[in-house]
């Protein structure tokens, strides 16, 4: 039975990285339980609304599509579409060029991870350079997030100090307030120098057009007050209908992501900056990413585009929270990643196919989540296709279930079987050789076996 | 590209086509979705300002409460919207240097930068700014502290309210509390690229 690879991972995991990975999450899962608990009648009522405003929108999304593009067109922006991950690289590429610019401050986005943007554009001689303290922590050492809020939840400070010290950023020091101001003072020339901005979305509002952009640390703010053009990557599945569904979306975003009210700067833009501003983005560029999420939108797991990239997923998955994010081989990891990560590999959906199996369906990213995916549902559906389309990796690690497979499926041989288990009541299993099991059973009383009295009973009823 | 917009677009109608019926926009109650005590708060100032210092932002009532605090912090040096500074520059000593426009060049001059509020939410201790009432997004940014001078009569109550009321701008922000991380082991450090300070000042009209 080969094993599956999230097992090899964990195997290799050290122990302190999956002690700082299992403290951060499950501390942030339980501060968010509280606050949502604390400050509202009935949260659960209000992820459920939001979950069926995700599904109206996806649902409608041949309506809303078209209805933001004009609304951000009259607002002055300009909007490109991109239907592939080279696409959207590409379409970045060519409004840097257009706007002769060489450099770019990047916010956090999850959607430029997922496109390769920031070595596209490296290997064309133009510098993304991340913000995001964390992200830029995971770009100095070349290394990949392994969470969606935090990307640097498996690094400690001493590592993260012997970076900082590696890159000139000063000498050794792993106290994490020196490790933020030295962040602070290096990037400051790099917006001040750089020509594009780019963020992500979190949310676009159909009816206006206004992106909103949550940060807590202020990159994004920094990186759309110095440079004089803006660029937004966002996933065709970011809409909601209204402004007035922000507030609903806003008020379960941070306390789901972070146990935060609300995350310290949220940004709603619509253009480029107001006449008489001295700073901010005289151009602003909105590309909307398909990059397979029209083909999930046509099957049967859509479900999984209502996500918000909250994380709470993450945090309070038992799975997760042993192998964290890089077991998932995937830009996006945890209970959302096993879903979503193999469907959008497309065509090379086999290759993902062991990650709907990293999950014990224990249901708790359901229960935590803002938009009330029901992830353990599409993790069946992604396992069954996974067997469906023979893909070894789906079958990696399962125990062999052909002779029960073969019983299930015939009746005669089944019914057989049924009455052929009586055999088991007369067993010695105080006999057994194996002694773990002989301990097992000897406090143990099994249960008779009473295989076909069911069936048994249910002629003799129709019967009479 | 016009091309992949025909694509895209065209395989979400094709995604869609077949659904029987697309699900509903449902109706959502806004009361439900705010926090507890906010509603029935009779003084939005003092939610405000309540939960504003429950996020270590510090809310203010006077100009020398204000001077007293830079004083502390030896912060000497900033900016101020030139539109509001006639009205404080009588209450700054004069070992205060203050300038009324924000020169980009030299960004970490600045130790303070004073903007005007668009408005503030009580529900979140969240200030509201605005490109067209901001004299300039650095100054508000830039700065160690950042000072957001309101009237009572900006202050709303909760999300939805402040939602319904965004300024017809092209950029509003909301700042709740100084700029912050807690990317490095989780532990909570200010200042990360805004604000290590963030001050609402109320005055009076």
């Amino acid at each position: 039975m080969a094993r599956q690879s999230i097992d090899a991972f964990i195997a290799a995991l050290p122990a302190e990285k999956r002690a700082a990975v299992y403290a951060g999450t499950k501390t942030t899962h339980e501060k968010r339980a509280q606050l949502l608990l604390d400050h509202f009648v009935d949260s659960d009522r209000l992820r459920r609304w939001a979950g069926e405003i995700k599904q109206h929108v996806l649902e409608n999304l041949d309506t809303y599509l078209p209805q933001v593009e004009a609304k951000l067109q009259a607002n002055g922006a300009q909007v490109h579409w991109a239907a592939t991950a080279d696409e959207a690289c590409a379409a970045v590429h060519q409004i840097m060029v257009a706007h002769g610019a060489t450099r770019m401050v990047k916010a956090k986005t999850m959607v430029s991870e997922e496109i390769g943007l920031a070595p596209y554009l490296e290997q064309r001689g133009m510098e993304a350079l991340e913000t995001d303290l964390g992200e830029f922590i995971i770009q100095i050492d070349r290394d990949h997030p392994s969470h969606i809020v935090r990307p640097v939840i498996h690094k400690n400070r001493a590592e993260i100090a012997r970076s900082f010290e590696r890159e000139g950023l000063g000498a050794y020091n792993d106290d994490p307030e020196t490790i933020t101001r030295r962040a602070r003072q290096h990037l400051r020339p790099k917006y001040l120098a750089a020509g594009v901005g780019l963020t992500g979305a979190n949310f676009v509002s159909a009816e206006s057009g206004r992106l909103v952009v949550v940060t807590n640390e202020g990159n994004s703010r920094f990186s759309l007050a110095a440079p004089r053009c803006h660029i937004a990557l966002v996933g065709i599945e970011k809409l909601v209908p209204r402004d007035h569904d922000l507030a609903l979306f806003l008020n379960l975003l941070a306390r789901s992501a972070t146990a935060q009210n609300l995350t310290v700067y949220t940004e709603f833009i619509s253009g480029p900056r107001a006449p008489g501003q001295p700073d901010g983005p005289e151009e602003m560029h909105v590309i909307f990413v398909d990059n397979g999420r029209s083909a999930i939108l046509a099957g049967d797991c859509r479900e999984i585009l209502r996500c918000i990239r909250c994380g709470a997923c993450l945090n309070v998955c038992p799975v997760y929270r042993q192998v964290s994010g890089h077991a998932y081989r995937s830009v996006y990891p945890g209970p959302l990643g096993a879903v979503l990560s193999p469907l959008l590999a497309g065509e090379q959906f086999a290759e993902k196919a062991d990650l709907p199996k990293a999950s014990s369906l224990c249901g708790a990213c359901q229960e935590v989540c803002p938009v009330n995916i029901p992830i353990p549902d599409l993790l069946l559906r992604l396992r069954d296709r996974g067997k469906r389309e023979h893909a070894p990796a789906a079958a990696a690690g399962t125990p062999p279930m052909g002779a029960w497979a073969l019983l299930a499926a015939q009746p005669a041989i089944w019914k057989t079987a049924l009455a052929a288990g009586r055999i088991l009541n007369h067993l010695p299993v105080k006999l057994i050789p194996v002694p773990a099991l002989r301990a097992w059973v000897a406090r143990r009383t099994l249960p008779a076996w009473r295989g076909g009295e069911f069936r048994k009973w249910m002629r003799q009823r129709r019967r009479s | 590209m016009s091309d992949s917009r025909e694509r895209i677009l065209g395989r979400v109608r094709d995604a869609l086509a077949p659904l029987p019926r697309r699900a509903p926009l449902p109706d959502w109650s806004e009361a439900l979705a705010v926090r507890r005590g906010t509603r029935e708060a009779g003084d939005l100032w003092a939610l405000f300002a309540e939960r504003l210092k429950a996020v270590n932002g510090t809310p203010l009532t006077a100009v020398p409460d204000l001077v007293a605090l830079l004083e502390a912090g030896g912060w000497r040096h900033g900016y101020c919207d030139p539109a509001l500074w006639p009205r404080l520059r009588g209450e700054f000593p004069a070992a205060f240097t203050v300038e009324t426009e924000f020169d980009r060049r030299r960004v970490d001059d600045y130790q303070f930068g004073i903007t005007a509020a668009a408005g503030a939410i009580a529900e979140t201790g969240t200030l509201v700014l605005s490109d067209r009432g901001t004299s300039c997004r650095l100054g508000a940014l830039a700065p160690w502290v950042h000072v957001a001078v309101l009237r009572r009569e900006q202050i709303v109550a909760d999300l939805p309210a402040a939602i319904a009321a965004l300024p017809a701008d092209p950029n509003v922000i909301w700042v709740t509390g100084p700029s912050k991380t807690a990317d490095v082991e989780g532990i909570l450090i200010e200042g990360v690229h805004g604000p290590g300070r963030e001050v609402a000042l109320l005055l009076a009209g």
